[in-house]
C-alpha cells in the first residue's frame, strides 16, 4: 500500500513538471502583461529542438561525452523555444498585434514544427523509422545515487533526473523574484499598468520582451523534460497532446504564484494518473478523471471573479498592447 | 537666457493626427519659484508637460535643462534630468503598497531593501508634513493620500522641478490649503515647481508667475504680483467675456421632476451623493454648480436610469396626465417605456453618449433603434434625422456616414445634443456640454439649451464656468462632496456668493 | 552633477498613431503581406525539398485544385472553417473573447453523434434529423453561455474560461467514445450506423459535401444579415465599442452578451452537425482538428466581415491542401502544413500595425554631434 502511494506520487510529480515549467514560464510572461497563448506551441518547440540537438550530437561522434550530452540539447530547447517566443514578442510588443490571434498561431506554427520535425527528421537525413534519442535520455533521466536505497522515500524525492529539481528550483527562483528584488517588482508593475511604469522610468518594452522571451525558454524545458525524461527520448507525433494549455490553466489554478504552481503540477499530474491507481476503475472514468485539472481550474477561476479580492486576480493589463502615445 | 532658469522650452510643437495640440510654445521656470500654467480646458497644458515628463515626443522644438539643450525621450529621462511630474490621473499601481510604487523604476545602487525605502519615506513625509502609511496598498487609500503618494513619489527621487498637472480638481479646500503649504515649503526649498491649473484664485494665491496658453499656442507670461483676475481672464479667453446670453423668464413654471434625499454610495463605500433634494421645473435651466467630482455625475445617472441608489426618491410629473411616476433604479429602457421622455447628454461624448467608431446615421439609431416590431433596423428616419441636424446645427462632416469619432469637438458635441433633442423631450439633462468647445459652438449649444427652456422643458444643465451658469440658468444648485450646499437665484446671486459655497463641504469630518 | 554628463541624442524615428487609411490602401497592404509570405513559404519549401520554386506553388495548387474530387475536398473544408469561423464572429464583435470554438463544436458533435447512436433505428428520417438538428444547436448553445453567464454577471475572464471549457468538452467526448466503443477495444466508435446510414446527409446530385456546403453558405447570408441589419447585431456592434453607451441607451448588456454567445455556440453546434452527420459519420476528440482556433485566426483577419472570412478560409484551406500535396509527394510529413500556415499568419498578423501606425522619422533642425 505504502509502496503504491509512493509510486502514485512519483507518477503524479512526473508528469507534473512539464506543467511547472510551461506554468512557471508562462506566469513569467503574464506578469508582464502578455497572455501568451503560444506556450503549447513553444513547448512543442523546446522538445523537438531538445531532440534535434541530441540527434546531431549523437551522428557526430561515436563517443559521446556525458556532459555535452546533456548540454546540447538543452541548449538548444532553451534556444529554440527562446526563438518562438521572440516572434511572438516582435509581433505583439513591437507590432502592437492582437495578443490572444499571435498566439494562438505560434501554437499552430509551433506544433507544426515539432511534429514536422519529429516525423522527418529520420527521412530528411536518410534513415527510416522513428527517432529514438535513448542514449541522451538515459543521461537525461539519471537519478539520484542513493534513491534506491532509500525506499519509498526515495522514489518520492531522489528518483527523478535532475530537470525535474530544476523546475521545482526555477519556480522558487521566480516566486522569490517577484517578492524580493527590485527588477520583480518593475516586472509586476509592467504587468500592471505599463502606462505607470512608464511614466515611472522603466523600460516596459525591455522588461516585455524579457519576461516573455525567458519565460518562453522555461516553458520550453518543459516540452524538453517530457521527451528526454518522461518518454525515454522517443518522439511521438502529437505525443505531447494538451499539456501545454494544461500548463495554462495550472497559471490560473495558482493566481499568478509560481510556489503554488509547484503543488498545482503535482495535482494536475496526480489527477492525470489517478485513474491508474483507483482499484476497479474502467477507462470511460479515466477521461472523466482527466477532466478533472481544467474543472477545478474554471472553479478557482470562477471563485477568485466572484470573491475579487485585488491581490488574485491575473495582472491588470494582461492581454492589452501599449503605446506610450495613447490618449 | 535667465541664469537662474531651470527649465526652458523654445519653439515647442506637438500635433496628434491633424490635430495641433502645442504650437511654437515656450516657457521658461526659475528656480525656488512657483508658476503657473493657465489656460481653458483644450488648451494644450497637460500635452505641453507630458511633453517635459517624456510621456510624448515633441515633433519640433527645444528643450533646455539649466541652460543645456537636451532630449528627453522618455520619463527615465526626464527623472534622470531631475524632473517629476505628478499626472492628474494618477500613476499608480493599486495593488502595490505606497512604499512599492515610490521606489517603483529607481535604479539605487545595492540590493533591494523595502524597509529602508519605508524609512525614507517616513523622513520625507516628516520633513513636509505628510500623514501616510508607506505599507497601505494604492487601492484603500483616498484621492488625497494617492495624490500624496505621487508627490513622495517625486521627492524621492530628489526632482528638482515639479510638475503638477490639475493637483486642485479632486480636493476639498482643507486639503488645497495643505498642499499649498507643502508647495510653498518646497519652493522655499530652492525647486522649481509648474502648476497646472484653470482655477484663477488658486493661480493668484500661489504663484509667483503664470503662463498662459491658449489653444495650444503661447500667449505670454505676467508676474503674479502685478496682474489681477480680469486680466489673466481676457488672456486666457482673447478677449474680455461679455456673455450675453439670453435669458427669458420662465413662462408657467410647472414642478417636473422632485428629487428627495437621495444616497448613493460607491463600491468603496464612499458616499457619493449624500441626502441630495431638489425640485426641477419646466420653462426654466436649473444649473449645478460644483468642484469636478462632487456628485454632479452621479446625480444625473441616478435620474437616467444609470446609477443604483441606496435610498430617496425620483419622481417625474406627466406634464399632460398629471400623474406621477417613480423613476428610482429603473433602467433606462424602463424609464422610457412609463412613456418619460428624458434626454440625457452625458459628460462623457464619446464613451457614452456617442458611438466614436460609428457614423452619424448609426449614431442616431441608439435612441431609436428599438422602436417598431420589425427584426430589421430602420434607417430611413435616423438618415432624414441626421441629415437635419447636420444642416440645421452647421455640422462640419464631410457626410452622414462619417463615423464621429473624426469630427471635431463641437461638432461631435453638436451630433449628440442634436440627437437628444430630437425625441423631443420633457426633461433634459447636459453634463459639461460646453467643455472643450470654441467659443461659437458654445453659443450654439446655450442657445439650444434656451429654445428648450421656452419650449417648456426642464433643463438641468451642469457646467464649470461660474459666469455661464449666472447668465444661463434661472436658479443655481451647489454641490460640495455630495451634499447640496445651495439652491441660489441664478439672477440675484453672485460668483462669490457660489464660489464659496461650492468650498463647503461641512468641513471638519474628511480629517 | 550627473545631468550634464547625458548626450542630448535624438532617436531615430517616432511611432505615432495614424489617422484612418483608406480602405485601398489597407487591403493593398495586406496583400502585400500575403504575397511576402507566400514567397517566405516557398524559400522555406525549396530548402526542405530542394524542388524549383515554381514547381513548389504548382505542386500546391494542383494540391488543392489540380482534380475535381480536390476540388470539392477544398470547398467542404472551406466550407466547414468558414462556418466556425462564422460562429466565432458575433462574440468577437462584442469584444467577447471566446477561444472555446473548439470545445462548442465538439460538443454539438457529440450531442449528433448521440442522436445518430441512440435514436438511429429508432426515430422516421425527418424526425431523426431534426432531432440532430436540435441537438447540436442546443448543445452547442448551452456549452457557450455557461462561460458567458459568469463573464455577464461576475466579469470572469472569458478567454481563460472558454480555453478550459475546450478540454473538459474533449474529456466529455473521450468518456463516450469509452461507452460506445465499437468494436470494442477499438478507442474508437467506429463509422456510427454503417449499414443503416441513419442520420447521414443525403447526397446532393451526387455530391456528398454539396448540401454542407449549402448550409454554410446560408448561414454566411444570414449572419452578414443579421449582423449588419438587425437589431441584436446592432446592440452586438454598441456593446463591442462600449458598454457604457450601451448602458446609457438601456440596452440589457447582461442579456446581450448571454444572448449573442449562445448564439455563437449554436453555430459552432451546427458545424459539429455537418462534421458528424455530414462528413465523417464517425467521432473522435480530434474531429474539429483545431479549426475552432484557426477559426479564430480568420475571423479576426477577416475584420469580422462574413463575406471577407469566405476568401480568408479559403487561403488558409488551400494553403493545407497544397502543403498537404507537397508532403505527399516528398514524403515530408504533413505538419508542414501547420507550419505554413503559420508564417502566413504571421505576416497577416504583423501587417495590420502598417496600417493603423506610422512611423515618423525625425528630422532635427540642427546637426547632431
Amino acid at each position: 500500500m505504502l509502496a503504491s502511494i509512493a509510486l502514485f506520487l512519483q507518477r503524479a510529480v512526473v508528469q507534473g513538471i512539464p506543467l511547472l515549467f510551461g506554468s512557471t514560464g508562462e506566469i513569467i510572461t503574464e506578469k508582464s502583461g502578455n497572455l501568451n497563448l503560444g506556450i503549447p506551441g513553444i513547448m512543442y518547440v523546446g522538445g523537438i529542438s531538445g531532440v534535434i540537438g541530441a540527434f546531431f550530437y549523437e551522428r557526430s561522434t561515436a563517443t559521446p561525452n556525458a556532459f555535452l550530452s546533456i548540454l546540447i540539447p538543452f541548449l538548444a530547447a532553451l534556444a529554440g523555444s527562446a526563438l518562438m517566443a521572440l516572434i511572438y514578442s516582435f509581433l505583439t510588443i513591437t507590432l502592437r498585434a492582437n495578443q490572444n490571434v499571435t498566439g494562438l498561431a505560434l501554437t499552430i506554427f509551433g506544433e507544426g514544427i515539432g511534429n514536422f520535425f519529429g516525423g522527418s527528421l529520420a527521412n530528411l537525413f536518410g534513415e527510416g523509422g522513428s527517432i529514438a534519442m535513448t542514449a541522451t535520455s538515459n543521461l537525461f533521466r539519471k537519478a539520484l545515487p542513493f534513491a534506491e536505497k532509500l525506499g519509498n522515500i526515495g522514489t518520492v524525492f531522489f528518483s527523478y533526473g535532475f530537470l525535474a529539481y530544476l523546475a521545482i528550483l526555477i519556480a522558487l527562483l521566480t516566486a522569490w523574484y517577484f517578492n524580493h528584488t527590485r527588477s520583480g517588482l518593475h516586472l509586476r508593475a509592467v504587468g500592471e499598468s505599463p502606462a505607470t511604469a512608464d511614466a515611472a522610468g522603466i523600460n516596459v518594452t525591455k522588461y516585455k520582451y524579457m519576461a516573455t522571451c525567458i519565460g518562453g525558454a522555461i516553458a520550453g524545458l518543459g516540452g524538453l523534460y517530457y521527451i528526454m525524461d518522461y518518454t525515454n527520448g522517443v518522439w511521438t507525433n502529437g505525443g505531447f497532446g494538451d499539456r501545454g494549455w494544461l500548463a495554462i490553466a495550472l497559471v490560473i489554478f495558482a493566481l499568478w504564484k509560481p510556489n503554488i504552481g509547484i503543488l498545482g503540477s503535482i495535482l494536475f499530474g496526480g489527477l492525470y494518473v489517478i485513474y491508474l491507481f483507483i482499484p476497479g476503475l474502467d477507462r470511460s472514468s479515466q477521461e472523466l478523471f482527466k477532466m478533472l485539472p481544467y474543472v477545478v481550474t474554471i472553479l478557482v477561476l470562477v471563485l477568485t471573479s466572484i470573491r475579487k479580492k485585488r491581490e488574485y486576480q491575473p495582472p491588470e493589463s494582461l492581454g492589452l498592447s501599449y503605446f506610450r502615445e495613447e490618449r | 537666457m535667465n541664469s537662474n532658469a531651470a527649465l526652458e522650452l523654445r519653439n515647442v510643437t506637438k500635433h496628434f493626427g491633424s490635430v495641433v495640440a502645442n504650437k511654437n510654445v515656450d516657457l521658461t521656470v526659475r528656480k525656488g519659484e512657483i508658476l503657473s500654467i493657465l489656460g481653458e480646458n483644450g488648451s494644450g497644458k497637460t500635452t505641453l508637460m507630458n511633453m517635459i515628463a517624456g510621456i510624448y515626443y515633441p515633433d519640433d522644438g527645444q528643450i533646455f535643462i539649466d541652460g543645456k539643450e537636451v532630449v528627453i525621450r522618455s520619463p527615465k529621462d526626464a527623472y534622470r534630468y531631475h524632473i517629476g511630474m505628478i499626472h492628474q490621473h494618477f500613476k499608480l499601481v493599486d495593488i502595490f503598497s505606497a512604499a512599492e510604487n515610490i521606489v517603483l523604476g529607481l535604479e539605487e545602487k545595492g540590493s533591494f531593501n523595502l524597509k529602508k525605502a519605508t524609512e525614507r519615506v517616513r523622513e520625507i513625509s516628516a520633513k513636509y508634513g505628510f500623514e501616510i502609511d508607506p505599507e497601505k496598498k494604492i487601492y484603500q487609500m483616498s484621492v488625497s493620500e494617492k495624490q500624496t503618494v505621487e508627490i513622495i513619489k517625486v521627492l524621492y527621487r530628489g526632482a528638482d522641478i515639479l510638475i503638477l498637472d490639475e493637483p486642485t480638481a479632486v480636493l476639498t479646500p482643507q486639503e488645497t490649503q495643505k498642499l499649498f503649504s507643502v508647495l510653498r515649503k518646497m519652493r522655499d526649498d530652492g525647486k522649481a515647481i509648474i502648476i497646472i491649473t484653470h482655477k484663477l484664485h488658486e493661480v493668484l494665491a500661489l504663484s509667483d508667475r503664470v503662463t498662459v496658453l491658449r489653444k495650444g499656442e503661447y500667449i505670454d507670461t505676467v508676474i503674479t504680483a502685478e496682474t489681477n483676475e480680469a486680466q489673466l481672464t481676457e488672456m486666457m479667453v482673447g478677449k474680455k467675456i461679455t456673455l450675453d446670453i439670453d435669458r427669458s423668464e420662465p413662462k408657467n413654471p410647472q414642478d417636473r421632476l422632485f428629487v428627495k434625499d437621495i444616497c448613493c454610495v460607491s463600491r468603496d463605500g464612499v458616499k457619493l451623493l449624500d441626502n441630495v433634494s431638489f425640485t426641477a421645473r419646466s420653462g426654466e435651466i436649473l444649473g449645478i454648480a460644483g468642484i469636478a467630482g462632487s456628485g454632479q455625475r452621479e446625480l444625473l445617472e441616478a435620474i437616467a436610469g444609470l446609477q443604483h441608489l441606496s435610498s430617496g426618491e425620483i419622481t417625474y410629473i406627466d406634464p399632460e396626465s398629471g400623474s406621477e411616476e417613480d423613476l428610482r433604479d429603473k433602467t433606462p429602457l424602463q424609464i422610457r417605456d412609463m412613456g418619460v421622455r428624458l434626454s440625457f447628454v452625458p459628460e462623457d461624448r464619446l464613451g457614452m453618449g456617442l458611438v466614436g467608431n460609428m457614423d452619424i446615421i448609426e449614431n442616431m439609431m441608439l435612441r431609436s433603434y428599438q422602436k417598431g416590431k420589425s427584426m430589421f433596423l430602420e434607417r430611413k428616419k435616423p438618415k432624414t434625422l441626421a441629415e437635419s441636424i447636420i444642416n440645421q446645427l452647421e455640422v462640419v462632416t464631410p457626410n452622414a456616414t462619417t463615423p464621429v469619432r473624426r469630427l471635431s469637438g463641437g461638432n461631435v458635441q453638436k451630433v449628440l445634443v442634436g440627437r437628444e433633442i430630437a425625441s423631443a423631450p420633457t426633461v433634459l439633462m447636459a453634463a459639461y456640454p460646453v467643455r472643450g468647445l470654441d467659443i461659437n459652438s458654445s453659443y450654439t449649444i446655450y442657445n439650444l439649451l434656451n429654445q428648450q427652456k421656452e419650449n417648456g422643458v426642464a433643463v438641468i444643465f451642469v457646467g464649470e464656468d461660474l459666469d455661464v451658469l449666472l447668465e444661463l440658468c434661472d436658479r443655481i444648485l451647489v454641490l460640495g462632496g455630495g451634499k447640496v450646499t445651495g439652491i441660489e437665484d441664478a439672477r440675484t446671486t453672485t460668483k462669490e456668493a457660489i464660489g464659496l459655497l461650492m468650498t463647503k463641504t461641512d468641513g471638519g469630518d474628511e480629517t | 552633477m550627473s545631468k550634464s554628463t547625458i548626450k542630448a541624442k535624438e532617436p531615430l524615428f517616432h511611432i505615432a498613431k495614424r489617422d484612418a487609411m483608406p480602405l485601398w490602401k489597407s487591403w493593398l497592404i495586406r496583400l502585400v503581406a500575403i504575397v511576402a509570405a507566400l514567397v517566405v513559404c516557398g524559400i522555406v519549401v525549396v530548402l526542405l525539398t530542394d524542388l524549383n520554386p515554381l514547381e513548389v506553388y504548382q505542386t500546391m495548387f494542383k494540391g488543392a485544385f489540380g482534380s475535381k474530387r480536390k476540388i470539392w475536398a477544398t470547398a467542404q473544408n472551406t466550407a466547414i472553417l468558414l462556418c466556425i469561423s462564422l460562429a466565432v464572429t458575433p462574440a468577437f464583435k462584442m469584444r467577447f473573447w471566446n477561444i472555446g470554438a473548439e470545445g462548442q463544436v465538439l460538443i454539438g458533435c457529440l450531442a449528433t453523434a448521440a442522436c445518430m447512436i441512440l435514436l438511429g433505428d429508432k426515430l422516421p428520417t425527418p424526425l431523426l434529423f431534426l432531432v440532430m438538428i436540435a441537438a447540436s444547436i442546443a448543445a452547442g448553445a448551452v456549452w457557450a453561455m455557461i462561460p458567458a453567464f459568469f463573464k455577464a454577471n461576475w466579469n470572469t475572464n472569458e478567454t481563460l474560461f472558454t480555453l478550459m471549457m475546450n478540454y473538459v468538452a474533449i474529456q466529455l467526448v473521450s468518456y463516450f467514445i469509452t461507452i460506445w466503443e465499437n468494436p470494442k477495444g477499438s478507442a474508437s466508435i467506429g463509422i456510427i450506423n454503417m449499414n443503416s446510414q441513419a442520420g447521414w446527409f443525403p447526397y446532393l446530385f451526387n455530391q456528398k459535401y454539396l448540401l454542407n456546403i449549402l448550409i454554410v453558405a446560408v448561414i454566411t447570408i444570414g449572419l452578414y444579415i443579421y449582423l449588419k441589419y438587425n437589431k441584436h447585431g446592432y446592440e452586438i456592434s454598441v456593446v463591442g465599442e462600449s458598454e457604457n453607451t450601451a448602458r446609457y441607451v438601456g440596452m440589457n448588456v447582461k442579456k446581450v452578451i448571454i444572448r449573442t454567445m449562445a448564439l455563437s455556440g449554436a453555430i459552432c453546434g451546427i458545424a459539429g452537425l455537418l462534421l458528424v452527420a455530414g462528413t465523417d459519420h464517425t467521432m473522435t476528440t480530434d474531429t474539429a482538428g483545431g479549426q475552432g482556433f484557426t477559426a479564430i485566426m480568420v475571423s479576426w483577419l477577416a475584420k469580422f466581415n462574413p463575406l471577407t472570412m469566405i476568401l480568408v478560409s479559403l487561403l488558409i484551406v488551400f494553403l493545407d491542401q497544397g502543403a498537404g500535396a507537397i508532403a505527399t509527394a516528398f514524403r515530408l510529413n504533413k505538419s508542414i502544413s501547420d507550419i505554413l500556415t503559420g508564417i502566413i499568419l504571421f505576416f497577416i498578423i504583423g501587417c495590420e500595425f502598417f496600417i493603423n501606425y506610422q512611423i515618423l522619422f525625425n528630422k532635427k533642425h540642427k546637426e547632431e554631434k
